[in-house]
């Protein structure tokens, strides 16, 4: 038997009997967050809908806690399992307490009538997600972040070892994003609850998972931890980005880049070109920047906005062939930009380019 | 500082439950009057008007020699307590088929399964009359479910195809028709003999009740009602819709297929007794669930059920009194306080989602 708390084994999904995805194999230990990502119709819901046993799975295993799932009673599966899903609900005068309740579900008796233990746990699970002030509140008058987060509350106090999300930052704004992931990071950590989850924001995705998983066409395109999956070709082929960037290392996207014959040198370093380059992405100017050391913040953006960027390795002095293609550049360009430049030790020949270019500021 | 907060929330949620309870007490509380109030004008009104006094005393079994004793024991009683049977059934029947299909205007008339069993009935009765001399309430009943769960079978086949709430809804209205018309065919190259009962029972009404119907609907609609209480558990579970119920650990298939069973049979047994009645399926949960402030079904299936009773008591009272000696249909009374508290609760959904 493998170590792994949950793991899927040649698994095929799709609707009808008819396959939309196959050999989907993943191992995922105890407490980690597995994130899936991939363009909108990509099945990533209709893997998240399979091992919810929502969908029937078409072929291939699953394994929870080394149980194969179709051998689980949905009452047992309900004990070791808890969903949010993605499709809005909207019940008929029920109080957010009420919703949370409907997690305890499993646990109460013929009646399904509260204990003060069960009642202790609900407590315990909207303290979890700051939404005990809700108790009494209607769960159709509030707003879709505490939406979310009470019916997180309810995933919670199911008391599931694992807990599965499709897609549960849709509707939110950036701080309850945030606020969500937190909580689900925290609980992963703290109690060992797995997560296994669909995002849409990489962004988000590179920052809170343990594993990517990337859903494309009829198979898992890539699989692993977070710093191996992305890559700025693998998200480009993921998505088909055909406009813009993906820069994998703070999970940034930016627009395509202006094309054309560069009109605007900058010159800049430390950061104060990036204002210039959005601006002049935004005015479609094409540009050409430089000198940047190639662990200089500026040069992160500029390679993804700018024509060209003229280079240099950090912590070296300024060689000939980075100052002659600044200098070929100054001449070209009708007009040149300087974002501020701090002249230190290594950098002193951009003292002599701003100088240069005086006459074209 | 956020301790003393956190025990405030605390307090206030726990006022919050009380004055919950005694809320439910409350509606509970004014039901049962209401149901006690009516019980006792509709013994006491009527062509042959009969002092209070006069009624307990023969409610108690005294004077059983009178003209009043029987009046009271052989007419009226056994149709006081059809009127609440029935009308509790349906209520109930048409809070199960808003709860199964997510839609507060789903009810047994609206989605035609009242149709569906008034046809069957119509059928049994005037083909079976020429084969028996007497057609038993047991052999209505299961004609009625037959008919009912044939509407329920083809609601539900085209609710697949058919997510939309309203093209649902006029589905179950055409089938409606479909079936009426049908009965309607019947009915008019029948002949008259074979059609006398069936005249009144078709447009629906509580007269006419022996002690052999109230006995045998009390059976039905007694044991059906204690099973859907039961079934409160995995019935709130439903609420959050299928998805949500089945991680909850309920098996949704077999959930179904009961909830489908017993609101059909509730609904059959109603339109096997009093025809098809309109509009207390919709108008009753809706008005119960505002005034208790919950849709939870441990406290809403016995409220509902109580509720139908009273609505259907009253409405019942005022067809025979209204125009007396003439009496009207149930439908006709039901209607009239029915359809402005539907079309109010569609108003007010409408708002809702305008806001």
């Amino acid at each position: 038997m493998s170590d792994f708390y949950f793991s899927t084994q040649q698994l095929t999904v799709g609707y009808d009997g008819v396959p939309l995805i196959h050999d989907i194999t993943i191992d995922i230990a105890r407490g980690e967050i597995v994130t899936l990502i991939g363009p909108n119709g990509s099945g990533k819901s209709t893997i998240l809908k399979s091992i919810t046993r929502q969908l029937k799975m078409i072929g291939g295993q699953v394994f929870i806690a080394s149980e194969e799932l179709r051998k689980l009673s949905y009452k047992d599966l309900s004990t070791k399992m808890a969903v949010v899903l993605t499709e809005r609900m909207k019940p008929e005068l029920m109080t957010c307490r009420d919703i949370v309740a409907t997690g305890r579900y499993p646990y109460t008796g013929r009646l399904g009538i509260l204990s003060a233990q069960d009642e202790a746990k609900m407590e315990e699970a909207m303290a979890a997600v700051h939404a005990l002030d809700l108790r009494n509140r209607d769960f159709n008058a509030i707003s879709d972040g505490q939406r979310q987060r009470v019916l997180l509350a309810r995933a919670i106090c199911q008391e599931p070892e694992i807990i599965i999300l499709d897609e549960p930052t849709s509707f939110l704004d950036i701080r309850h994003k945030l606020q969500l992931l937190s909580i689900l990071r925290g609980m992963a950590k703290q109690k060992g609850i797995t997560v296994i989850m669909s995002l849409h924001e990489i962004d988000l995705a590179q920052k809170i998972s343990d594993k990517i998983i990337c859903v494309k066409g009829d198979h898992i395109a890539r699989a692993g931890e977070p710093d191996k999956v992305f890559d700025e070709d693998a998200i480009r082929d993921l998505y088909e980005i055909d406009q813009g960037t993906f820069d994998p290392v703070f999970g940034s996207i930016e627009l395509p880049r202006p094309v054309g014959e560069p009109q605007v040198l900058v010159l800049s370093a430390c950061g104060t070109g990036i204002p210039v380059f959005r601006r002049l992405q935004k005015q479609g100017v094409p540009f050409v920047a430089g000198i940047l050391y190639t662990n200089d913040i500026d040069y992160r953006l500029a390679r993804v906005l700018a024509m060209e960027v003229i280079e240099e390795k950090p912590f070296m002095p300024i060689s000939d062939a980075a100052f002659n293609r600044a200098l070929y550049w100054l001449d070209r360009c009708p007009r040149v930009i300087n974002a501020g430049v701090e002249i230190g030790e290594t950098n002193k020949r951009m003292a002599e380019l701003i100088e240069r270019a005086r006459g074209k500021f | 500082m956020p301790n003393q907060t956190e025990q405030g929330a605390r307090s206030a949620f726990l006022n919050e439950n009380l004055r919950r309870r005694a809320r439910y007490q409350l509606v509970f509380l004014l039901l049962v009057a209401a149901l006690v109030v009516i019980t006792v004008l509709n013994i006491n009104t009527g062509s042959v008007a009969i002092p209070v006094g006069e009624i307990f005393r023969i409610l108690l079994g005294q004077a059983k020699d009178s003209a009043q004793y029987s009046i009271i024991w052989k007419i009226r009683l056994p149709r006081i307590l059809m009127a609440a049977l029935l009308g509790g059934g349906l209520s109930l029947s048409g809070f199960l088929l808003q709860t199964f299909f997510g839609n507060p205007i789903a009810g047994p008339f609206v989605l035609g399964i009242s149709s569906g069993a008034k046809m069957v009935v119509a059928l049994t009765m005037i083909y079976a009359l020429h084969f028996f001399s007497h057609v038993s309430s047991w052999a209505l009943i299961v004609a009625a479910f037959a008919g009912s769960l044939m509407s329920v079978g083809f609601i539900l086949l085209l609710s697949r195809k058919l997510k939309h709430m309203a093209i649902l809804l006029v589905a179950g209205i055409m089938i409606g028709y479909i079936c009426s018309a049908v009965t309607d065919f019947v009915v008019t190259f029948a002949e008259d003999a074979d059609i006398i009962n069936l005249r009144g029972w078709s447009l629906g009404s509580f007269s006419g009740m022996s002690w052999d119907n109230v006995a045998v609907a009390a059976v039905v609609v007694g044991i059906t009602a204690a099973v859907i209480f039961t079934m409160a558990k995995p019935i709130g579970a439903y609420q959050l819709g299928e998805a949500y119920a089945q991680s909850m650990g309920v098996n949704i298939k077999a959930f179904r297929v009961a909830l489908i069973v017993v609101s059909s049979l509730l609904s059959a047994t109603v339109t096997a007794f009093a025809g098809p009645i309109s509009f207390v399926g919709i108008a009753v949960p809706h008005l119960v669930k505002r005034a208790l402030n919950t849709s939870k079904p441990l406290i809403v299936i016995p409220a509902v059920f109580l509720g139908g009773a009273v609505f259907c008591m009253g409405c019942d009272l005022i067809a025979r009194i209204a125009f007396a000696p003439t009496e009207l249909n149930i439908s006709t009374v039901t209607s009239v306080f029915g359809a402005p508290v539907v079309i109010a609760m569609m108003l007010r959904r409408q708002g809702g989602r305008a806001a």
